[in-house]
């Protein structure tokens, strides 16, 4: 009889996190990047929700809702910005946001 | 045919997990943003029913409202907003790939080493623990649906977040208002 532990849902975790990670300081495309940073804050859920079931307390659960309201804050205004960024420079390129270069 | 259902959260898991993988690999590998967003709908699902599996209903039907309706709609709406045309790249990654591919390694073995070290106990969870709730007169309601515990433990021990997460959701309503303004 297979058994899922914490451990599975911390290394599954864990591997979408860097996946995350990996997408958000390489990628180029400035959408792929936010999509990236959604990738990271759901594989902090599913620790969240890992522990919420490890240690039998319900706080977990809770806390996993008020990031999935940070997340949908940040997924509109990181969104307004892309749209202002597009209007201003003609591209999603993140290679084009260089005016606080020196 | 008993021991298969005896491991069938365990298969799921399995399955869901790999789904959740591929989508994500897939978000930060194709060119198309559009064919990224789908993954990432995908990757969004499977949490969710990762969510289930350890009893966590609400937030799992929370996930599919917020990330797999709002949010979702949200990306496509913004890729077809710009022009498709410009966003084509002619490198797909920042830097050099190899340079990327060990530093990526590298983290993942350090963070499975630490994994492996590290040994949770079997959960002794009670998932009775979380459809329950004690209301204000001291009673013990048992079985009473994850939805209304999770209920309970937000509006009493937990209003002051809830209050300050409606003001944050507020604050960054008016600033994508402000943002997507045209001057």
């Amino acid at each position: 009889m297979l058994e899922i532990t914490t451990n599975h849902f911390l290394v599954l975790s864990f591997l979408l996190f860097v996946i995350g990670l990996v997408g958000i300081i390489t990628r180029r495309n400035m959408i792929t990047v936010l999509m990236s940073i959604e990738l990271v804050l759901n594989s902090v859920n599913l620790n969240l929700i890992a522990f919420s079931y490890q240690l039998s307390d319900l706080t977990g659960q809770i806390f996993a809702i008020f990031t999935i309201t940070v997340a949908a804050g940040e997924a509109a205004v990181g969104l307004g910005i892309l749209i202002a960024f597009f209007r201003l420079h003609d591209t999603a390129n993140l290679d084009a946001a260089v005016e606080l270069k020196g | 045919m008993n021991a298969l259902v005896e491991s069938g959260p365990a298969i799921l898991f399995y399955v869901f997990a790999a789904i959740a993988l591929v989508g994500a690999v897939g978000v930060v590998t194709l060119r198309n943003p559009i064919y990224g967003a789908l993954c990432l709908l995908a990757t969004f699902l499977s949490i969710a029913a990762l969510f289930l599996l350890r009893h966590a209903e609400f937030v799992a039907i929370v996930q599919i409202f917020v990330y797999g309706g709002g949010i979702m709609v949200l990306f496509l709406f913004v890729i077809m907003l710009v022009n498709l045309h410009r966003l084509r790249e002619s490198r797909l990654f920042n830097g050099p790939l190899p340079v990327v591919i060990v530093l990526a390694v590298l983290l993942l073995g350090l963070f499975g080493w630490v994994f492996v070290q590290v040994h949770f106990d079997p959960a002794d969870a009670h998932p009775a623990l979380f459809t329950s709730f004690v209301d204000q007169q001291g009673q013990l309601h048992e079985q009473a649906g994850n939805t209304q515990a999770v209920a309970w433990a937000l509006y009493t021990r937990n209003l002051l977040p809830f209050e300050i997460a409606s003001i944050f959701l507020l604050v960054a309503m008016i600033g994508a208002v402000v943002l997507g303004r045209r001057q």
